[in-house]
């Protein structure tokens, strides 16, 4: 394993929000495929992560990422009531706006309206910021994820009333909560090991 | 008692009890309850490295979470951590060391600037951690560069660069040691918030509490 950075001098990182699809340049060497043992293997959960710079850097601790993977895919994909799909990729686009995670923004957007459909109000969302008005229900969501992405964390018993208001009930105020806060985990992982890249 | 059969965490600090209409809402999402608490094993009672050595002692990682929940306001979540730092014997001037960057660093997130271009009007100007020149023998390189580290991830992410890697790589962490600090840091981003908007949605104020 080579402990050194690796430099993407002749990369010009995107400097704008946007719902098209982006990749991302590892600054230190991820492990190569041929390094895999089962044990990565299990940690990267899908197989094809085999082919993601991201996945594959992550795989030095297989640990924490088979974990993180796991509850990753039940907060996004578990279909069991809560917060409907389009809604929980909000949120996590949201945050990503929040934090200025470009490259994650680009994924959970391009989701959000995917589900939805609403993708010029994703869009605005992205243009505008997090205080854009989309309607009632999703600014609802918006302003809680920006509450809980905050440091110290702001969100508090008045945005649980807020969701409420409008229609959220406690499995999917908890979705909320729970797609927000991972984004803070994701965010901190693309912004500080990489650099997003247009596809060439 | 090891941590792996630590009753669930973030039920523990967001104070949720068994038949508790959040252990309900939790038990529809089992696998994200189940594995939030599984990285927090990974993380703070790891198992032996699959390749080379960890140099990443448990009293680092412990030291690392007092100083994130305290960067956060969360007095009681940094008191959780710095129990592990007690179990495993670290002296308390390590403790009170850590405590005192956290008191000094704290800021209000998250700011810091974008790729210069359209989004450059939302920069926002925020501090750069720096630890305390008093404090700087006692903490010792690897932890003081952990510590400027985790101040940037918590606090003002979008500002990470490559060299904020080299700066770690320069105090001796290695890249898989890298890898599992960022983890560390990025996950107690969201168990800290999981559990204290879990209290506010059982109808406890979020109140924040200073280090």
């Amino acid at each position: 394993m080579s402990n050194q950075i690796l430099s993407h001098s002749d990369n010009v990182p995107p400097n704008a929000f946007t719902q098209a699809e982006l990749d991302w340049l590892p600054w230190l060497e991820p492990l190569p495929e041929a390094e895999l043992t089962d044990r990565h293997r299990a940690g990267l959960v899908d197989a094809s992560r085999a082919k993601s710079a991201y996945f594959m850097l992550l795989a030095r601790d297989p640990d924490i990422l088979g974990a993180r993977t796991r509850t990753d895919k039940d907060i996004f994909y578990n279909p069991d009531a809560g917060l409907p799909r389009a809604e929980r990729e909000l949120s996590a686009a949201a945050t990503s706006r929040y934090n200025g995670c470009i490259y994650c923004a680009s994924v959970h957007a391009r989701f959000a309206s995917h589900f939805s459909p609403r993708s010029a109000d994703i869009q605005r969302l992205l243009d505008e910021g997090v205080g854009a008005k989309l309607d009632p229900r999703w600014d609802a969501i918006v302003a809680a994820s920006v509450a809980l992405s905050s440091t110290p964390v702001v969100f508090g018993t008045a945005h649980v009333d807020a969701l409420r208001a409008v229609g959220l009930d406690e499995l999917a105020i908890s979705d909320v909560i729970h797609g927000a806060a991972f984004f803070n985990w994701a965010n901190r992982l693309m912004l500080s090991l990489g650099e997003p890249c247009v596809p060439r | 008692m090891t941590l792996s059969t630590f009753p669930d965490l973030i039920d523990h600090l967001a104070g949720i009890e068994p038949g508790d209409a959040l252990d309900g809402i939790r038990a529809n999402r089992p696998q994200a309850r189940l594995h939030a608490q599984q990285s927090y094993v990974a993380l703070f009672d790891p198992a032996p490295p699959a390749g080379d050595a960890s140099q990443f002692a448990g009293a680092e990682r412990f030291a690392l979470a007092v100083f994130v929940a305290g960067l956060h306001g969360q007095a009681d979540i940094a008191a959780f951590y710095a129990q592990g730092l007690s179990r495993l014997d670290a002296p308390g001037s390590l403790l009170e060391a850590v405590a005192a960057e956290a008191a000094e660093g704290a800021a209000r997130g998250p700011y810091g600037r974008h790729p210069a271009g359209p989004l450059s009007v939302e920069d926002l100007p925020g501090p750069v951690h720096a630890v305390a020149q008093e404090r700087r023998a006692l903490l010792g390189a690897r932890l003081s560069a952990a510590l400027v580290h985790a101040h940037l991830l918590v606090l003002h992410p979008r500002d990470a660069k490559a060299a904020d890697l080299q700066a770690l790589l320069d105090a001796g962490w290695s890249t898989a040691d890298i890898v599992t600090l960022s983890q560390l840091v990025a996950f107690l981003s969201f168990q800290i918030r999981v559990v204290v908007s879990l209290r506010a949605l059982a109808g406890r104020s979020a109140t924040i509490t200073s280090a």
